[in-house]
């Protein structure tokens, strides 16, 4: 790197993502990337989490110790966030959305660990796209049979409907490169900071590392599960 | 040849930089969110929570659009499908 960034020759900025080791896949040429490690270390970490979550709940005391407490307090608060929006189909799809919600904000804020976010890879945000576009369809022919949605594609009239087509098509693309864009400017601007400032980048980078990993992170995962709730929703809804 | 990469690499860099002007509509947008909150704030200060939220959640979506001028200008300078 460095040719074609017009940055002194000495700077080590480095906010790729980069091949550990290859492995051969039905004859291609596969790379284990950095962001597969840094998401196995995000999953150990949300599977031990669990693991003592478990635990805590199984011997439950009367009178909540700390742990008991915290794991009470993050469900308590997904669930009333998720029965704000979703109201009476809430309850099903109160494990999706708590799941994608602590994967991205752990993802998020992995990089004030010194992880490269795994969020700031387009390999992760587009299966979290599809994922959820999967969901609203699967929904909308479950809830609206193929007659709703057929109606709904000729909203204003018949001649309209490409046009909706790719309004229904741009949902997943934008809601996955709002976060890996958001993500990535962080990543990018601490990286630059970090490689070009290195002499006086003494105590202050603190204070851009909580904005663009603990705020902006927070704020792009509410973004993400609020904006998919509200499709889903939409889906579901049959009177639309 | 080498000419042609290094005019092309120049270029780049210039698109990259006018890509990002894209940053002013989400940066105008975002202040006109955030004072029609705080005039929002000053005639109900009970709501202040809702109402900041609302905000955070509008200014994030408002945001998109300059992040995408921000993607293209990435791709120009380090993809660089160009050249």
């Amino acid at each position: 790197m460095g040719q074609g960034i017009l940055l002194s020759e000495s700077a080590d900025i480095d906010f790729m993502v980069h091949g550990v080791f290859p492995y051969s896949f039905f004859g291609h040429q596969v790379w284990i990337t950095t962001t597969h490690i840094c998401v196995l270390i995000v999953m150990l970490i949300i599977i031990g989490f669990c693991f003592a979550a478990n635990r805590a709940v199984k011997h439950a005391s009367e009178v909540p110790g700390t742990f008991q407490n915290i794991v009470e307090l993050v469900v308590e608060m997904l669930d009333n966030m998720i029965g704000n929006v979703m109201g009476k189909f809430s309850p099903k799809f109160r494990n999706y959305i708590g799941t994608i919600f602590i994967f991205i904000l752990l993802s998020n804020i992995s990089g004030l660990f010194g992880l490269r976010p795994p969020t700031a890879d387009y390999g992760v945000t587009l299966p979290l796209g599809v994922m959820t576009f999967v969901l609203i369809h699967f929904n909308k022919f479950k809830h609206q049979k193929v007659k709703g949605v057929i109606a709904g594609l000729c909203d204003p009239w018949p001649f309209w409907a490409p046009i909706n087509i790719i309004g229904d098509v741009a949902v997943p693309i934008s809601l996955s490169l709002r976060l890996f864009a958001n993500v990535l400017s962080g990543t990018v601007m601490m990286a630059l900071i970090y490689g070009l400032l290195s002499k006086i980048a003494i105590i202050w980078p603190a204070a851009l590392h909580v904005y663009f990993d603990l705020f902006s992170g927070a704020i792009q995962t509410y973004v993400f599960c609020m904006l998919t709730m509200t499709y889903i929703t939409d889906a579901c809804t049959t009177d639309g | 040849m080498e000419f042609n990469t290094n005019f092309i690499l120049g270029c780049s860099a210039i698109g990259a930089g006018l890509a990002v002007i894209a940053g002013i509509g989400p940066g105008v947008g975002q202040g006109i969110a955030a004072g029609h909150a705080a005039a929002a704030v000053g005639r109900n200060p009970g709501a202040k929570s809702d109402v900041t939220s609302t905000m955070l959640l509008g200014q994030a979506v408002a945001e998109t659009t300059g992040l995408y001028g921000l993607l293209i200008a990435m791709l120009l300078l380090f993809v660089k499908p160009l050249v």
